[in-house]
């Protein structure tokens, strides 16, 4: 090897040893630092007695919407409300008594399982308890 | 023209900076003329409708306040209180649906004329590229006013990035700066929206412009063909550019009809609690993907539809973007146009498909 051939292998690793140390930093620095999310593993989300029979309402666990459902004969239903489609967020159709996704015409059941369109799984379950009227979700992870 | 080249400023600069190309482009560049020359007006509007965008855009950000507590109310703002706010926001609405119309019309007529063959194939590369920043453009803008519609067309177009094999989870977390769309998604669509694109874009623009100006026009086949007294030019200057600038105007009295009548809905703010509207759609250009996403079953063989959807539109945008490159080595299929029928199928696919979606 001559010391031209040298100083260009140098001269080559010294450049793309500087190109690394430029683009690294910039890579990590596009990632997003985690969060810390707020560790929930249950939530009161009001009153059994407020909640109308046949309707719905989303709340936040934690970072994660969930949809309450009152069925017709009062029984509560909690499920993820974020649509295993394309992360749309779901809403409770009265006249059908279903879990609809509008973004792409997804269709559940009031248990999460998913019948129609295409949501390839289900919604996650959460757990509903119900103490002295108060409605209480629980994550069935935890 | 020649009057301009004898005068005394372009002289003190010639014989400091040697302007003899431009010279011999204001000279001697000339434009064909026969039955398909109209279709060469298009990419001329589709720049002037970028140069309007850049203008409005620029003025929009006078206004405009990145932030989840402060997009949607500085965007009611503009369209409320700022005096002509309400037409500069239509202008740049209209003029970015105008510019993705023409570039669409230009891209199929280099296509089906095959202006795109040797020697122009990077002109084809880089002219495929502008339409796929142009609709980056499209898709980070969509999200800036912060309204409901914005906020789910985005959760689903960054989940569907999500679906990329391999590095789909790690690009959904660098466009949305986090799990969810939220403040920053927003502060980062803007970013991409009013510096990184515009930064990109203008760069393969003047690549794609400086090769138009050293090849000169395309001759389509039978022109070629024609004996040489058969053929008719007329001068890029000022000829050409008069017509152009003529067609210009027309398109910029439409676009201010557009925007004068046609007013660019806010609608409500984006809430992450709330449902996903009832008839959610995107912008007319993303239809086409969107209706075929939503026709897919749940699952294609062992792959989730939307990651097979994902798949497939990758896979035909590439080959659409090199198309110059395939050569076809049977006779028999070049005689039978496999080429023009493609396109055709294509056209009809994308026409039919975004029909259907609006119909549905």
């Amino acid at each position: 090897m001559n010391r031209r051939k040298f100083i260009n292998g140098i001269m080559g690793i010294g450049g793309l040893g500087t190109l690394g140390a430029a683009v690294y930093p910039v890579l990590e620095y596009l990632v997003p630092p985690e969060s810390a999310e707020p560790n929930v593993s249950s939530l009161k989300i009001g009153k059994f007695s407020d909640f109308e029979m046949n309707s719905s309402k989303i709340v936040k666990f934690g970072r994660i919407p969930v949809i309450v459902v009152k069925d017709e004969k009062g029984m509560m239903h909690a499920l993820a409300a974020t649509c295993t489609h394309l992360d749309c967020i779901v809403q409770y159709r009265k006249d059908a008594k279903q879990i609809y996704c509008a973004c792409h015409n997804g269709v559940y059941d009031i248990k999460g399982r998913n019948l129609s369109g295409p949501p390839p799984k289900p919604l996650e379950q959460y757990a509903v308890k119900i103490i002295d009227d108060e409605i209480i979700i629980k994550s069935q992870k935890s | 023209m020649n009057s301009f080249l004898d005068s005394k400023t372009f002289n003190w600069l010639d014989s400091r900076y040697n302007l003899d190309p431009i010279k011999k482009l204001i000279l001697h560049k000339k434009v064909p003329v026969h039955k398909h020359t109209i279709w060469y007006y298009m990419g001329g509007v589709t720049l002037f409708l970028f140069m309007i965008q850049v203008f409005t855009g620029i003025l929009l950000l006078m206004y405009y306040q990145p932030g989840e507590s402060s997009a949607f109310e500085s965007v009611r703002l503009i369209v409320t209180k700022v005096k002509f706010g309400w037409l500069i926001r239509n202008l740049h609405s209209w003029s970015a649906n105008l510019m993705i119309f023409f570039a669409f019309v230009h891209m199929f007529s280099v296509f089906f004329t095959k202006a795109y063959e040797k020697p122009r194939e990077l002109t084809w590369v880089s002219g495929f590229l502008l339409l796929v920043l142009g609709m980056a453009f499209g898709f980070s803008g969509y999200l800036l006013p912060w309204n409901e519609l914005a906020f789910f067309a985005t959760k689903v177009g960054t989940d569907i990035v999500g679906a990329v094999p391999f590095v789909g989870e790690e690009l959904k977390l660098v466009l949305r700066g986090g799990q969810d769309v939220t403040g920053a998604t927003l502060s980062r669509f803007f970013g991409i929206h009013a510096a990184i694109l515009p930064a990109i874009f203008t760069l393969i623009l003047i690549f794609h412009l400086l090769m138009v100006q050293r090849q000169g026009m395309s001759e389509p086949e039978f022109f070629k063909k024609l004996p040489e007294n058969k053929k008719k030019y007329i001068s890029f200057l000022p000829d050409f550019a008069l017509r152009d600038f003529l067609l210009w105007l027309i398109v910029f009295y439409f676009l201010i009809f557009l925007a004068l009548f046609f007013q660019w809905d806010l609608g409500l703010k984006a809430d992450a609690l709330a449902p996903a509207p009832q008839g959610i759609k995107p912008e007319w250009y993303f239809m086409f993907m969107f209706q075929s996403l939503k026709l897919l079953p749940p699952h294609i063989w062992f792959i989730e539809g939307e990651t097979f959807g994902v798949l497939f539109f990758t896979f035909a945008g590439l080959v659409w973007m090199l198309v110059p490159f395939i050569k076809l080595k049977s006779e028999k299929f070049q005689k039978r146009n496999v080429i023009i029928i493609t396109g055709i199928v294509v056209v009809a696919f994308i026409v039919g498909m975004t029909i259907y979606g609006y119909l549905e």
